[in-house]
């Protein structure tokens, strides 16, 4: 993976040390908080509920062991010894004191880490596929392009001061774990007719109060060209995006209301009036980023280890995770390891410092030094040897981490919700629990099947509700907590294109949401035809049967 | 006469500002001008004309290129931030340095605070009416903050790939 040059080093330690004389400014009074607002969200600290928040990038979800060992010693020397893992990849922790804030970007610059640009309406963190590296139909790294983006973006001094935030996921392989179609640019990398690299450029996706899908306004576009590119895209936003009214602000909104044709008009004239060379990536700056993301370490093994398939048929419980968890990697012999947080009962994409600690030692010893973070709030350990799964899956489980549920009912994501977060409307943790408990029993769970939960607690859907096969949004009715339930979104993958969720029906109090996604299930459970998954039925379905299993009684 | 910052050599310098600002329907006093887009278009021969410097004030949501072919005359450009967090005028610094070769001075005016003066320099400001009252050193302090950029931009820094060997 790709490691910080002095240069890389330089950028974090003189962003560090400018916050450290801002947050002095502010301690001493110098500035009030309406001024320090813009300074320290540019840091990614938040002023929430009952403290700040600190919001830590991890670039394109990839970690060393180094790194994930320093975010566990933040976590438990400046926080209450856990951090939560989002669906942007990055690492929140809620109980911060403003006057550590500069010891803490310290500690994480001093192993590549920072909180650059994790809010701000700027070019935010890079998400990236979680498998990059990894995957068998990959036609090359898309963290070699994500790195290239996070460069570029890092303190860009045109688009620092966008009209809303903007977030970019690299994917490139043609199954679309990064779900591009929700992000402001999605970047599909392929190759082309004569085995050249190419972007399929989309824009204009996002989640929160009116949702879309992105479109493609750009096929074939060369790889070498991509950043001048995304400098046409965020010019013509930068200059034509609403900025009177945050709830229009976003690129999805520009897109929507020109119409992606002429959308991608101006950005082709755009492009066309640029003196493109300045501005993209030399071959040998391209070349150097990919030399750092080369495969190192692996060995040639046979495709099958008797060891693995031993501990499968001896063991149901490691028969169970080996099924759900792991899965296939490029190389032979070589598995990823899905770890997920998402314990039943406990709060989604939280993870202890200790457990960090456990973590990375697995990577260290098992995973060429690499963990990855997904969208999904869970942790990756990509190369293992499937020699290796069964002390791995050991090790996990005496740390409460080998929950064998990926994919499952109970891997549900949720944003911190009410608990946490000024904005939210309702709670997310507590909801994400009552159905985690309910479907706890592992065996339950997968009869179930594949089936994707996502709650937010707040219109601003950082929990992605609109593309869970079942969302769950939470709305305030008259100082109560109800929970809005929509069906059938997908994020993509291996679910085809992504698709946004239909409103299923009236919101539901609090303690009506477990029960009502028990209903849901015994429809998919009656009605499910042979192989078919949870949205597979929906999509053949429709909302009726689902509906009236809900809504019966005010017939 | 009121202050200006001005970039010079790596560092701000703060001095006598010559121009007077003017309001569309305020009267022409003596000496050099900025007037708006629509006053220069209506008026801009006749100021000109008058042997003073004539600049051009530019809103945020106005295009810089309205201004394209009369750049040569224009003496000073100055772009307005309405707020601290409107970009606008950064795309628009870029655009009349690199794309329309305005070489005169480009100026911030408005909410111009001193967290943005690195962004400003690099983006092709040259001049600065900073409402936050930071002086000239404290503007070079902010604007000299990184030792490296990872952009090219329309100031002349080498970005962090050229350093490293790429061009």
């Amino acid at each position: 993976m790709y490691r910080y040059d002095d240069i890389d080093k330089a950028m974090l330690a003189d962003r560090a040390a400018e916050f450290r004389e801002q947050c002095a400014r502010r301690l001493a009074g110098e500035i009030d908080e309406d001024q320090f607002k813009p300074i320290r969200l540019m840091n990614g600290l938040y002023l929430q509920l009952h403290a700040y928040m600190l919001r830590i990038a991890i670039p394109y979800g990839t970690l060393s062991s180094e790194q994930l060992r320093k975010l566990a010693h933040v976590a438990r020397r400046y926080d209450r010894g856990y951090g939560h893992f989002t669906t942007r990849t990055n690492l929140q922790l809620h109980w911060i004191k403003l006057a550590d804030a500069p010891d803490i970007l310290d500690d994480l610059a001093s192993v590549g880490l920072h909180a650059i640009q994790t809010s701000g309406n700027c070019i935010r963190n890079l998400t990236a596929d979680p498998h990059a590296g990894a995957d068998a139909d990959e036609v090359d790294d898309p963290r070699i392009w994500a790195e290239a983006i996070r460069q570029w973006s890092t303190f860009h001094p045109e688009f620092s001061f966008l009209p809303r935030k903007f977030k970019i996921a690299v994917i490139a392989a043609p199954t679309d774990r990064a779900a591009t179609r929700i992000y402001d640019i999605g970047l599909r990398l392929h190759r082309g007719e004569a085995g050249e690299l190419a972007f399929e450029v989309l824009v204009g996706g996002g989640l929160g109060r009116t949702p879309y899908l992105g479109s493609t306004i750009r096929q074939g576009l060369p790889a070498r060209h991509l950043l001048s590119y995304l400098q046409a895209i965020l010019r013509v936003y930068n200059r034509h995006g609403r900025r009177d009214n945050a709830w229009k602000a976003r690129i999805k909104v520009l897109v929507a209301s020109l119409g992606a044709e002429e959308f991608a008009r101006q950005v082709e004239e755009e492009w066309a009036r640029t003196d493109t060379a300045p501005v993209d990536l030399p071959d040998i700056e391209l070349a150097r980023i990919r030399a750092a993301f080369a495969p190192v370490g692996f060995e040639t093994l046979p495709p099958v280890s008797a060891l693995f398939e031993a501990a499968k048929s001896e063991d149901r419980a490691f028969a169970r995770f080996a099924r759900n968890n792991v899965m296939a990697h490029k190389k032979a012999g070589y598995a990823i390891v899905n770890i997920a947080l998402k314990t039943p009962g406990e709060t989604p994409g939280d993870c202890s410092s200790d457990q960090m600690d456990v973590v990375a030692d697995l990577a260290a010893h098992y995973s060429l030094d690499e963990a990855r973070v997904s969208y999904e709030q869970n942790l990756i350990l990509p190369h293992v040897k499937l020699d290796d799964v069964p002390a791995v899956y050991a090790a996990l489980a005496a740390a409460g981490l080998a929950s064998p549920n990926i994919g499952l009912i109970s891997d549900i994501i949720a944003c911190p919700g009410l608990d946490y977060c000024a904005l939210a409307n309702a709670r997310a943790i507590p909801i994400a629990q009552a159905i985690a408990r309910t479907f706890a029993d592992p065996d339950l769970a997968d009869a179930v099947g594949p089936l994707k939960i996502k709650i937010s607690g707040c219109i601003n859907a950082c929990g992605h509700h609109h593309v869970g096969h079942i969302g769950i949004l939470g709305v305030d009715k008259k100082g109560e907590e109800f929970y809005q339930l929509t069906l059938g979104g997908s994020g993509g993958g291996d679910e085809g294109e992504a698709s946004l969720g239909q409103i299923l029906g009236p919101a539901l109090p609090a303690g009506e949401v477990a029960p009502a996604v028990d209903q849901l299930v015994g429809v998919y459970l009656r009605q499910r035809e042979v192989g078919e998954r949870f949205l597979d039925t929906f999509r053949r379905t429709g909302l009726t049967p689902f509906k009236e299993a809900i809504y019966a009684d005010a017939h | 006469m009121p202050m200006l910052i001005r970039w010079r050599n790596g560092a701000a310098v703060a001095g006598p500002d010559p121009f007077t600002t003017l309001e569309d329907d305020a009267p022409v006093p003596a000496g050099d001008v900025i007037v708006s887009i629509d006053r220069f278009q209506a008026d801009g021969e006749r100021l000109l004309g008058e042997g003073r410097r004539v600049g051009v004030r530019v809103l945020a949501e106005e295009a810089v290129e309205a201004l394209a072919y009369d750049l040569p005359r224009i003496a000073a450009v100055a772009l307005e931030f309405p707020r601290f967090r409107d970009g606008r005028p950064f795309s628009a610094a870029r655009l009349l340095r690199e794309r329309l070769g305005f070489s005169r001075e480009v100026r911030a005016v408005g909410d111009v605070l001193r967290e943005q003066a690195g962004f400003m320099v690099r983006c092709g400001f040259d001049a600065f009416a900073p409402a936050d009252g930071a002086t000239a050193e404290q503007w070079t302090r902010a604007a000299s903050r990184f030792r490296h950029v990872y952009q090219r931009a329309a100031d002349d820094r080498e970005p962090a790939f050229a350093g490293r060997g790429g061009g």
